[in-house]
């Protein structure tokens, strides 16, 4: 990598129990004292960030990725390690903090802006553009105690991005607002990305990684256990969330050349998956709109009371196209003994635009797979659409039109 | 050091526009607004004179104005509101802000400047009101109060001093805040305020002279009620010191930075 624009290197940080607030005070002293116990919360982090890469930072509760942001940021000190940021970072954490509702939204303006360390011309400079992004008319002259919490979203957003940053971190914080104001915040922060913004998202959401991120981090328990592309780390992220006891995640090369990630306790396992056409012969390329059936063979090794099949069909980056289960169809089995084999045929018209599609399965308990995860197999199946026999459309679903032209 | 004042330099804008909303926002829904700033400790000095100027007025020497101890209250309150809203301020000041310490990026010593800006705005406005009693009572200000500037410094100094190793300590140790409510009602009455120090035992008197507040008080009455300069030596000690003990803070605060956000 030419430059980098941040740059970190065995980061590590550690709360330190001096066991006597005394001790403590007495550290800053100069006095050498014993730390009675550290507890890391995040070691040995190492990565480059290149100026306009994406990166998706993905990782369970607790597993240290706030920690992580604060590090960068700068409002927490490492214990071990370092931090290079060659640029200016914005945060989009907790929207509208500092925000006093007494005070108008145009006041709260320069004040948060203020904060971030813009001076007060700048800040008249961009008044403008602040509030005409945050298109809350009569109201940005009013105090923001009347405000409802969309609208102080809308200010807050406005305010952390009305200067283009080198480096835009964007917590979940996006998940609130209304669906138009979403729009319009990941509109800007892909505009950002396009005029060389690097941007690091920290979400639960694998749609949201996916389609903004070219990266993504994978923490688990303090430690950075995946660096690559969203696809695999997000594969290998929610089998992470399944991992239970005696349960096992193995990641292997698919053919494909994409990582396959398999994880479950093994109660029950999905044998073979296979997509027919009309004829029932196995196919690979498909055209638009074809009648196919997903045939699914499962083979149960254990007593199992109750089982659920799941399957998700996702598009080239791994997002969800089409997913459901059994047991919203309301056809779970019970009482499944071991050595007993069910086939499951899944038939639907292949309603999908063309491109590359994986089909995950997973063999649960119930509606969700952190019950009990028998089995849960990414890339279970590769195949093709290609549009052979209907007019040219773009997009990742066929939703055949009929247009009526007339003069009017 | 340089990089501290070069941060609170860029920070100016942010700095001024934060004492003028910390102003506002404290009386953002009252109707008096900003009134109420004065009205209370003038309120206060009211109801002490109504209490006790009939006991206090005969106790004070030199002094034959109907109002003497009036002004001798003020004077006091003046001095003591200053120490008292900068110290309990800075008690709690990175606690009440510890979110913004945590989400936030911005030079640390904002908040101390902040607090202390906007405690000097108050002690403007009460010393301009108070300004204005005298002169509703007849008393004209005399050339003595060009020492004002200098006992305001002083005592700024000695406050966010105190104030600023206590609030950094008050992060770890939440107790001292609690404790201090009760050390400053004690201190209060350990300082000639309502009352003039020669009423008191001679062996006392001793003892209160290692209060720097007595000091202070003692010199803010000098120079309004007496018309006299302030004891030089007195002031010269307390400001040498106090400027110490806030060099001495301002290292502390470093030092402890990194932690407080660790433990907010």
């Amino acid at each position: 990598m030419s430059d980098t624009l941040l740059s970190v290197r065995n980061l590590g940080k550690a709360y330190r129990d001096y066991g006597s607030e005394w001790r403590r005070f007495a550290s800053w002293l100069g006095v050498a004292v014993s730390v009675r116990s550290e507890q890391w919360v995040l070691r040995g982090l190492s990565f480059d960030v290149a100026p306009g890469e994406s990166i998706g930072i993905v990782g369970q509760n607790g597993a240290g990725k706030s920690t992580l942001l604060k590090l960068i940021t700068g409002t927490m000190r490492a214990s071990e390690g370092s931090v290079r940021v060659g640029g200016r970072i914005a945060a989009i954490l907790e929207l509208g903090m500092g925000f006093d509702p007494d005070l108008t939204g145009r006041e709260n303006v320069y004040h948060a802006a203020g904060l971030m360390g813009f001076a007060r011309a700048a800040i008249s400079a961009a008044m403008t553009d602040i509030e005409s992004f945050a298109e809350i008319g009569e109201y940005f002259d009013e105090p923001v105690r009347t405000y409802s919490s969309g609208m102080q979203m809308r200010v807050a957003f406005s305010v952390a991005t009305a200067f283009r940053p080198d480096i835009l971190i964007v917590d979940e914080a996006l998940s609130v607002g209304d669906a138009y104001f979403q729009h319009k915040c990941f509109k800007r922060i892909r505009e950002f990305r396009e005029q060389g913004t690097t941007l690091l998202i920290v979400s639960h959401d694998s749609s949201a990684v996916q389609s903004l991120c070219d990266r993504a981090l994978l923490l688990e328990n303090g430690n950075l256990v995946k660096d690559g592309e969203p696809a695999a780390v997000m594969d290998l992220y929610n089998a992470l969330i399944a991992e239970r006891e005696n349960s096992s995640v193995s990641v292997t090369s698919h053919a494909s050349g994409r990582e396959q990630t398999i994880s479950g306790t093994g109660e029950a396992r999905v044998e073979d998956v296979v997509l027919l056409n009309t004829q029932g012969e196995p196919v690979e390329f498909v055209d638009v709109g074809q009648p196919v059936t997903l045939r699914i063979r499962v083979a149960a090794h254990a007593d199992i009371p109750r089982l659920v099949l799941g399957y998700m069909i996702k598009d080239r980056l791994g997002q969800a196209v089409f997913g459901t289960n059994t047991h919203h169809t309301h056809q779970e089995l019970e009482e499944v003994r071991p050595g007993q084999r069910i086939e499951f045929r899944i038939n639907f018209p292949m309603n999908f635009g063309p491109g590359s599609y994986s089909i995950s399965t997973a063999l649960v308990s119930t509606e969700t797979h952190l019950v009990n995860n028998y089995e849960w197999r990414d890339l279970a199946l590769v195949f093709n659409v290609s549009n052979l026999s209907r007019q040219v459309f773009v997009g990742s679903a066929w939703v055949p039109p009929q247009i009526e032209v007339a003069s009017a | 050091m340089n990089d501290m004042l070069a941060a609170v330099w860029s920070y100016r804008h942010f700095i001024v526009s934060s004492v003028k909303n910390d102003l506002r926002s404290r009386f953002a829904r009252s109707k008096l607004g900003a009134l109420w700033m004065i009205l209370q400790p003038l309120a206060q000095v009211a109801i002490y004179s109504l209490v006790l100027s009939r006991i206090m007025a005969a106790k004070l020497p030199g002094i034959d104005s109907r109002y003497g101890y009036v002004i001798y209250l003020m004077a006091g309150m003046i001095a003591w509101a200053l120490f008292s809203e900068v110290l309990t301020r800075s008690l709690t000041m990175f606690v009440d802000n510890g979110n913004l310490m945590k989400k936030i990026v911005f030079p640390r010593v904002c908040l101390p400047l902040v607090t202390t800006g906007s405690a000097l705005v108050n002690n403007f406005l009460l010393l301009l009101a108070s300004a204005g009693v005298f002169a509703l009572i007849g008393h004209p200000p005399s050339w003595s109060m060009l020492w004002l500037p200098v006992l305001v410094g002083v005592n700024l100094v000695f406050a966010l001093g105190v104030g600023l190793v206590l609030g950094v300590l008050n992060v770890f140790v939440r107790d001292i805040a609690q404790v201090m409510t009760v050390v400053l009602q004690l201190l209060f009455w350990l300082t000639p305020i309502v009352y003039m120090p020669t009423i008191l035992p001679v062996q006392l008197q001793k003892i209160l002279a290692f209060n720097p507040m007595y000091h202070l008080a003692a010199d803010f009455q000098s120079v309004i009620l007496y018309g006299k300069a302030p004891g030089l030596l007195g002031l010269v000690v307390i400001g040498g010191a106090s400027l110490v003990l806030l060099a001495f803070a301002l290292i502390l605060f470093r030092r402890a930075a990194p932690e407080m956000v660790d433990v907010l």
